[in-house]
C-alpha cells in the first residue's frame, strides 16, 4: 500500500492556478524525487502535504486512509516532517537542545534531563554517522551540519515521511556525498523521503521514483532508472511559448557595464559579463543559483569580496545603493512589497523617493512637482489608480510592481536591474510590464532581467546568461537560447540525449 | 593561546567566545578595585564591603528576573517602579501593623510584584505592545500609583518595628542577610534556567522566535511567565530595599531599572535574547555596584553614576557587536577554507 497518495489535488491563489488536479502515489521506504521548473507547483504541494495550506480540492490518503492535515502539528503527528533550512535552528542553543527544543526529555523530578538529552542526541547523530558534539552551540555550524541537525530532529520524532527541499543548494561535494549516504540510511530504516532538487544528476543517483510537474500539473511518475536526464528535461519544459511577449527591436550600442571576476565568498564566485546600451540581458538559473545575490552586490546592498566593475568606462565600487544610483544604476528588488515600496505612503511619495534631492532644490517638499512626476509614470506604465494621492497598499500587486518600476525610472537610470519583475502578477499586467521593459530598451536603457520564468527570459532577452551554484556557466545568444539549452546549463547536465 | 585558537574547529571557537565574557568582567572588577583602593578613601574597609554586598544583593535579585525577560528578546523597564512601590507597601504595612510577621510583609511585596509583572506580560504577549513601550508606560503608571498611595508623605525608620530594621544589618553565619537571599535567588534562578523545561524555552524564544513556533513552544505563555517572575523578583527586591533604606517616599528606587539593566547587559545577556547566564549577571551586578560605591566614596555627584551606567551599556553592546562580527567573519572564512580544501565535484 502507498504511504501517501494524492488524489486530484488543486490549489489556486487569486486566479493563478498553482496546482491543478495532481494525483500520484508515494511508496514506503523509497526516495521520491519531485522535479519541475520554478513555478511548477512543487512548493505548493509540499505546503499541502505538511498542512501549511489546505487544497481547494482533492484528497490526501495516508496508508490508504483519507486524512485532512489542517496544520503543522497534525502533520507532525502523522509522521510528516519537512526540512526547512533556516527557520528551525536556534543558534544560541546546543546541538542536543536544538534536536529536542520544545520537548526536552524529563527526569523524574520533571526537570530537563541533560544527560538523557545529550545521550539520545549523540546516539541519533552517531547513527547518521555525523561528528557533531551534542553540547556545542549551533552558531558555529555550517549549512551542511545544520541540515544533518534537521534530519536528526526529524528522526527524534520518529518521522515516516521526510521532505527535503533543495537540501544540497549550499553544500560542498563532500557534504553532498555524506548527505546522500544519510538519505540512503534513512531509506533502509524505512523512512520515505520526498526529495526536491534542481540538480538532475542528484535525482539520477539518489531517487527510486521521479515525479515531474509542469505548470501545476502532474506530467509523469516513473521509476528513476527508466528516465534519462534528457527525458526528464523534455518532460519539464514542454511548455508552449505561444503567449510570447512583443519584443521591439532596439539598437544595441557600446558596452556600458562590465563586471570582471565578481566574488562574494561562499555565495558566488568569478562572475564576469558585460552589458551594452539598449540591450536586454536575461539572467537565468534556478532559485538559489546566486542571481539575486549578484544583483544586490552590484547595487551595493551586500559587500563584494573581489572583482571589478566598470560603468561607462570608469571604475565603480558598489559601496551603497546611493552610490550606485548616482552612477546611473537602478535595482528593482524581488521582494518589492518589503524592499521596494513604503506601503502606507502615496503613489506620488513613493515615486519621488529616490529623486527627492533633485526635486527639492530649496530643501522644501514640492507636492505639486511630486504629483506631476507620479502622473507621468502612471500614464507611461498605465498604473490603475484613482490619483497620485492613492495609498500604495490599496493597489493590486501588479500595479504596485509598476509603482516600484516608476520609482526607479524617475531616477533616470541608464542601467536597470529587474529581479523577477512579473513574479505573482496576473497575465494582463505581465504583458504591460513586458511592453514597458521592451520600450525602455529602445530608448537606450540597458536592462539586466533576472527571471525564473523561462518563457519570459527567452522572449525578452537579446542575450541569456545562466548561473548555477554561484557561477556563471553559460552565455547564449538569442538564437542559441532554447528552453532545453538554458535548463541544461542551469541544471548542470551535459547535452541531453 | 593564539595558536590554540587558530586550531579550533568552528563550533569550539563559537563556544569559547562566550566564556571570554565572564573572564573579562572579573578582570575589569580587579582593575576597578585596584583603582578605587588608591583613589577612594575607606574603600578597602570591611564596613564598605558590607555596604557593597548589601547594595549588590538588591541588584542581583531584581536582575535575575530581568534576565529572564531579556532572554526572551523583551525588556522590562518597570522594575524600578515596582521596587519602589513594593518597598512602600512593605513599609506601610509594617508601620500600620507593627505586629505583622516579617515573612508576611515579604509575601505581600512579592505578590504585589507578581501582579504588576503579570500586567506587563499580558500587555506584551496578549496586547502585542512592544515590551519597550509597554513597560515604559507601566514604569510611569506604577510610579504614579506609588505617588498616589504615599500622598506626598514619607515613612521613616522610626515608624518601623526594630525586628525589621535589624534584618539588613544581621549577619547569619558571618554574612549579610541580604547577601544570603541574593545568593539563594541566583542559585535557584540559575538552576531554573538550566533544568526547568519552560525556562529553557526562554532561550529558544529569544534565539529564534519563528523556530520556537515551529517547535510548538507556547511563546505567549512563556513571555507572560518571564514578566511575572521579573515582577515577583522586583517585589522581593522592594522588600529588601525597604529593609536597607527604611526612609521611603514616592521617589524610592527611582531609576533603579537603569542599574539593573546595566548589570544584565554587562553580564553578557544578549539584548536580542537567546543567550546569557546568571553567573555573568551576578558578576555584572557586582561590577556595577562596586563602581557605584567607589563613586560615592570619591564624593562624585549622583549623575556620574547614571552617566557611567549609560556608558557601560553602550560599551558592552558595542563590544558584543564587534566580537560577534569578528566571530561571524572567522567562521565564514574557516568554512570557506574547508570547502576549498575538498576536491571539486566531478561533472555528471
Amino acid at each position: 500500500m502507498s504511504l501517501l497518495e494524492l488524489r486530484g489535488i488543486s490549489k489556486s491563489y487569486g486566479g493563478v492556478q498553482a496546482v491543478a488536479d495532481v494525483s500520484f502515489a508515494i511508496e514506503p521506504a523509497t526516495v521520491h524525487a519531485l522535479v519541475g521548473e520554478n513555478g511548477a507547483g512543487k512548493s505548493t504541494l509540499v505546503k499541502i502535504i505538511t498542512g501549511v495550506i489546505e487544497p481547494d480540492a482533492g484528497q490526501l490518503l495516508i496508508d490508504g486512509e483519507p486524512v485532512s492535515i489542517g496544520d503543522a502539528q497534525s502533520a507532525l503527528r502523522l509522521g510528516i516532517v519537512a526540512m526547512y533550512q533556516e527557520p528551525t535552528v536556534f543558534p544560541d542553543l546546543s546541538v542536543a537542545e536544538n534536536v529536542f527544543a520544545g520537548r526536552h526529555p524529563r527526569s523524574r523530578l520533571r526537570t530537563v534531563d541533560w544527560r538523557a538529552m545529550e545521550g539520545e542526541a549523540t546516539r541519533i547523530l552517531r547513527e547518521l554517522g555525523v561528528e557533531l558534539g551534542a553540547g556545542t552551540p549551533v552558531r558555529g555550524l555550517g549549512v551542511a551540519d545544520r541540515q544533518l541537525l534537521e534530519i536528526a530532529k526529524a528522526l527524534s520524532t520518529n518521522a515516516r515521511l521526510l521532505i527535503m527541499d533543495e537540501p544540497t543548494a549550499a553544500l560542498s561535494p563532500n557534504e553532498v556525498e555524506h548527505l546522500f549516504d544519510t538519505v540512503r540510511k534513512l531509506r533502509e530504516r524505512g523512512v520515505t523521503v520526498i526529495y526536491i532538487s534542481h540538480r538532475l544528476e542528484e535525482v539520477g543517483v539518489l531517487a527510486d521514483t521521479v515525479t515531474v510537474l509542469r505548470d501545476g500539473r502532474h506530467i509523469e511518475t516513473r521509476p528513476a532508472r527508466e528516465l534519462s536526464q534528457g527525458e526528464i528535461i523534455r518532460l519539464m519544459v514542454g511548455r508552449s511559448l505561444d503567449a510570447l511577449f512583443p519584443k521591439e527591436d532596439a539598437k544595441i550600442g557600446d558596452v556600458v557595464f562590465e563586471a570582471r571576476g565578481l566574488t562574494r565568498r561562499g555565495i558566488f564566485a568569478d562572475v564576469s559579463f558585460e552589458l551594452r546600451r539598449g540591450e536586454i540581458v536575461g539572467l537565468a538559473g534556478f532559485v538559489g543559483a546566486g542571481r539575486t545575490e549578484v544583483a544586490r552586490s552590484i547595487f551595493g546592498v551586500d559587500p563584494l569580496d573581489g572583482g571589478r566593475i566598470e560603468i561607462e568606462g570608469r571604475g565603480f565600487r558598489p559601496r551603497s545603493p546611493r552610490a550606485a544610483l548616482r552612477r546611473g544604476l537602478a535595482y528593482l528588488p524581488e521582494d518589492r512589497l518589503h524592499e521596494g515600496l513604503v506601503q502606507p505612503m502615496t503613489i506620488s511619495n513613493n515615486t519621488s523617493m529616490a529623486v527627492l534631492p533633485a526635486l527639492t532644490p530649496t530643501g522644501f517638499l514640492r507636492p505639486r512637482a511630486e504629483r506631476r512626476l507620479a502622473r507621468r509614470f502612471m500614464e507611461q506604465l498605465s498604473i490603475k489608480a484613482t490619483s497620485p494621492a492613492q495609498v500604495v497598499r490599496s493597489l493590486s500587486g501588479g500595479n504596485q510592481q509598476k509603482v516600484v518600476l516608476g520609482k526607479w525610472l524617475a531616477a533616470e537610470p541608464r542601467i536597470l536591474i529587474l529581479d523577477e519583475p512579473t513574479h505573482g502578477v496576473d497575465v494582463g499586467t505581465k504583458a504591460d510590464v513586458h511592453r514597458t521593459i521592451s520600450h525602455l530598451a529602445t530608448q537606450g536603457l540597458t536592462i539586466l532581467l533576472i527571471s525564473s520564468e523561462l518563457p519570459e527570459i527567452l522572449g525578452m532577452s537579446d542575450r541569456v546568461l545562466v548561473m548555477r551554484e554561484g557561477r556563471l556557466v553559460a552565455e547564449l545568444s538569442r538564437a542559441e537560447a532554447t528552453q532545453e539549452n538554458v535548463i541544461q546549463a542551469a541544471a548542470g547536465v551535459e547535452a541531453a540525449a | 593561546m593564539i595558536a590554540h585558537v587558530r586550531a579550533m574547529k568552528p563550533q569550539e571557537l563559537a563556544a569559547a567566545a562566550f566564556r571570554l565574557r565572564e573572564i573579562g568582567i572579573v578582570l575589569a572588577l580587579f582593575a576597578v578595585i585596584v583603582f578605587f583602593s588608591f583613589r577612594a578613601d575607606n574603600f578597602l574597609q570591611a564596613s564598605n564591603w558590607q555596604d557593597i554586598a548589601q547594595n549588590v544583593s538588591i541588584v542581583i535579585v531584581v536582575a535575575v528576573g530581568e534576565t529572564m525577560v531579556v532572554l526572551t528578546r523583551n525588556i522590562d523597564l518597570s522594575v524600578g517602579s515596582i521596587v519602589g512601590l513594593c518597598a512602600y507597601l512593605v513599609a506601610a504595612s509594617l508601620a500600620h501593623h507593627p505586629g505583622m510577621p516579617i515573612v508576611f510583609a515579604a509575601l505581600i511585596s512579592v505578590a504585589a510584584g507578581l501582579g504588576l509583572g503579570l500586567v506587563n506580560g499580558l500587555l506584551v504577549a496578549v496586547g502585542r505592545i512592544p515590551a519597550i513601550i509597554a513597560t515604559l508606560a507601566t514604569l510611569a503608571i506604577y510610579r504614579g500609583i506609588d505617588a498616589e498611595i504615599t500622598g506626598g508623605k514619607n515613612i521613616t525608620a522610626y515608624q518601623l518595628p526594630d525586628r525589621f530594621l535589624s534584618l539588613a544589618a544581621s549577619k547569619p553565619l558571618g554574612f549579610p542577610a541580604l547577601a544570603w537571599i541574593a545568593v539563594a535567588v541566583a542559585v535557584v534562578g540559575a538552576a531554573t534556567l538550566r533544568f526547568v523545561p519552560w525556562a529553557r524555552d526562554f532561550y529558544a524564544i529569544g534565539s529564534n522566535p519563528d523556530a520556537a513556533r515551529f517547535a510548538g513552544i507556547p511563546a505567549g505563555r512563556r513571555i507572560i511567565t518571564a514578566f511575572a517572575l521579573s515582577g515577583a523578583l522586583a517585589g522581593l527586591g522592594g522588600f529588601l530595599f525597604a529593609s536597607r533604606f527604611p526612609t521611603l517616599d514616592s521617589a524610592a528606587a527611582n531609576g533603579f531599572e537603569l542599574t539593573v539593566i546595566t548589570a544584565v547587559v554587562i553580564g553578557g545577556v544578549n539584548v536580542f535574547g537567546g543567550s546569557g547566564t546568571i553567573l555573568g549577571v551576578v558578576l555584572g551586578a557586582v561590577l556595577v555596584a562596586t563602581i557605584s560605591d567607589g563613586f560615592t566614596l570619591m564624593r562624585l555627584d549622583e549623575f556620574w553614576k547614571i552617566f557611567f551606567n549609560g556608558f557601560a551599556i553602550v560599551a558592552a553592546v558595542t563590544i558584543d557587536a564587534l566580537v560577534t562580527r569578528r566571530l561571524q567573519e572567522a567562521l565564514r572564512r574557516r568554512r570557506a577554507a574547508l570547502l576549498v580544501a575538498q576536491p571539486a565535484r566531478s561533472e555528471a
